[in-house]
């Protein structure tokens, strides 16, 4: 009974706090240089997972790929109540692009296995692409619906349905879909709760093993507290899929754009400034 | 995975519903011909759906060679596997070279998808597509005719420009407003494919539509001859009363900058930008905007703009005709009671 829930979830620069230097001069993102924070749409997929579990019962695992910093997203879905939390990170990983980075994803929700729902967040601020989602479900043959506002209704049983309300731009539409299936959330769907005191109390030392000693390791996992670490090789992912090899957009340059300065008429802001500019306007018939 | 066809045609995603076609599909028609003619090859369109009346002569019109319609009952709501098998199955008979969709719901729904399938490179919301010549920073080889992706990326602190060496189609989305609709030519020839694609079968699909509810527009940005935009530093939901008393005076909409929809101050639907709307207005005021690329981006083609500041290093003073460094609350009203005296002289 219940209904599983994977989420992917992913650390992202702060996009409003990023300068030019976060750059590489190979195209690359610096992402050590930059202040991180957890996704901002993700939030709102982890709350949709929670949400299902807690009116229908179920699990809420979560995966996030990135560096071994990238636990601090994990450890704040623990604190808001996910069942299970796994990094992937592997170095064969990096300068994914979506293709790649959909593909590892979903040799990682097939790892997992035994679910029901996959939720992203609709996109990712570093990128606004919104496009690895729906390429997880492509990869993982399975029907996606995305701009999900609402969980209106499941059926549980032999053949597991939901009932979606789903944002379509210009209104919205309700979908029936059979599961397992992927979904992406936008912001407007809930509220994300805030941590939950006691499951902060009991996660605020869980690690990965690349964040702590193996001494310290050892004495988390006696604990429960060692949080799993993957690499590709624990997902039997084709290396030829992952990482710049398997991304067929390359970045051919990047530019810090400098807007061409032409020069503009000063107006000073007094009323015979603001009357004469509006005369010209007048003048000129732009008005 | 398609090897590159450099004889394959420059395809268009066609987006229609409930009977329409989305203006930015007729945009990207001319992007399309004006990148064919560059590359001495053929427009196409993909138009999947049902009961698609004229919409062939309409894509023609916009510069379209042959449009591929495939018309059946199951497609008459877009729903993403039925339309990615479409696509797909033309894209592997037909090998375009390059394939555009609209930056809609819709588009960013369905392009992944087939991306992912084609395992074929997609980026995002260009704002800029040319086709020239790329030489790989790494193997030094030469790409000849390559279709550069251009976007603002990472909040728009900087542009990149994106190039798919050899997993073709080269994929992109563009945003509405982005391109610039080319005139319509109804006297343009052009051939109406008919395409069967077998295996399309409403009762296997996994989703279905049960319900659907279309809002008129509310916000007509794109159709404004003036756009009166706030910013972060517009500070308040009340401060943007004063941005609409001038909008008004003037007979203009407003708009919005990001931070000023993420700040609470005004509704999503307003917001211009690389992730908005794209605007061309005859005058456009923006009033406390930092200027960042990717509101620029959406904007810096108006006629006439106007910067309103506190912070004469502003950005967007170096896009703007006129600047005006002041605060908002002394000089908006000021501006507003400018524009009420004019009416009344007239």
């Amino acid at each position: 009974m219940g209904f599983n829930s994977i989420v992917c979830v992913k650390q992202v620069p702060d996009t409003a706090n990023v300068t030019s230097d976060a750059m590489t001069p190979e195209g690359t993102v610096n992402r050590s240089a930059l202040p991180t924070i957890f996704n901002p749409e993700d939030l709102h997929a982890l709350e949709t997972a929670l949400e299902i579990r807690d009116r229908f019962g179920g699990t809420v695992t979560v995966v996030t790929m990135g560096p071994p910093k990238a636990a601090d997203v994990l450890r704040a879905c623990l604190y808001r109540g996910a069942d299970r939390a796994i990094l992937l990170t592997d170095r064969r990983a990096a300068a994914s692009d979506t293709l790649a980075t959909s593909y590892i994803l979903s040799q990682a929700v097939r790892t997992i296995g035994n679910y029901d729902f996959v939720l992203c967040g609709r996109q990712a601020i570093d990128g606004d692409t919104a496009q690895t989602g729906p390429q997880i479900a492509e990869k993982l043959e399975i029907p996606q619906v995305t701009y999900l506002e609402e969980v209106v209704d499941v059926k549980d049983g032999a053949a597991k349905t939901a009932r979606i309300r789903r944002n379509i731009g210009n209104g919205f539409e309700i979908v029936e879909v059979q599961l397992p299936a992927l979904l992406t959330v936008i912001e407007t769907a809930n509220a994300p709760r805030p941590f939950a005191a006691k499951k902060v109390m009991r996660n605020k030392h869980a690690a990965v093993p690349a964040e702590v000693t193996p001494e310290k390791a050892e004495e988390l996992k006696a604990k429960g507290l060692l949080l799993e670490q993957w690499t590709l090789d624990d997902i039997n992912a084709d290396l030829n899929r992952c990482g710049l090899a398997g991304s067929p957009t390359k970045v051919f340059r990047v530019e810090s754009i400098v807007l061409t300065k032409e020069g503009f008429t000063a107006v000073e802001p007094t009323e015979e400034g603001i009357t004469g500019l509006i005369q010209e306007l007048i003048s000129e018939r732009t008005l | 995975m398609g090897k590159p066809n450099r004889q394959g045609e420059v395809w268009v995603y066609a987006e229609q519903q409930d009977g329409i076609l989305a203006d930015v599909s007729l945009e990207l028609c001319g992007k399309a011909r004006e990148l064919a003619d560059r590359l001495g090859v053929k427009v196409g369109a993909v138009l999947p759906g049902s009961e698609l009346g004229d919409m062939p002569k309409q894509l023609i019109a916009q510069g379209v060679d042959n449009v591929y319609v495939v018309d059946a009952p199951c497609l008459k709501y877009f729903t993403s596997s039925p339309y990615a098998k479409t696509v797909c199955t033309l894209i592997a008979k037909y090998e375009p070279q390059i394939m555009l969709f609209g930056a809609t719901p819709l588009g960013r729904d369905l392009a992944p998808r087939i991306a992912s399938e084609t395992r074929s490179g997609l980026t995002a919301d260009c704002t800029e597509l040319d086709i020239s010549d790329v030489t790989d920073n790494r193997t030094k080889e030469v790409h000849k005719n390559l279709l550069l992706q251009i976007r603002p990326a990472f909040g728009g602190n900087i542009v990149a420009t994106i190039v798919n060496y050899d997993s073709w189609p080269q994929m992109a989305t563009v945003r509405e407003g982005v391109m610039s609709m080319q005139p319509a030519d109804a006297n343009r020839t052009g051939n109406v494919i008919s395409e069967t694609i077998e295996g399309l079968d409403p009762l296997a699909e996994l989703v279905q539509v049960i319900e659907r509810h279309v809002e008129e527009r509310k916000v007509n940005l794109k159709a404004a001859r003036i756009i009166v935009a706030g910013g972060g530093g517009v500070g308040s939901k009340e401060n943007f009363e004063q941005l609409r008393e001038l909008a008004a005076a003037l007979g203009g909409v407003v708009g919005a900058s990001r931070a000023a929809v993420d700040s609470g101050f005004i509704g999503k639907e307003y917001q211009i930008g690389q992730t908005g709307t794209t605007v061309r207005p005859a005058l456009y005021i923006a009033v406390g905007i930092s200027g960042a690329i990717q509101h620029c981006a959406g904007m810096q083609d108006s006629a006439k703009i106007i910067a309103i500041n506190t912070d004469p290093q502003a950005p967007i003073f170096s896009v703007a005709h006129y600047g005006i460094v002041g605060d908002l609350n002394k000089v908006v009203p000021m501006l507003t009671k400018a524009v009420k005296n004019r009416r009344r002289e007239d």
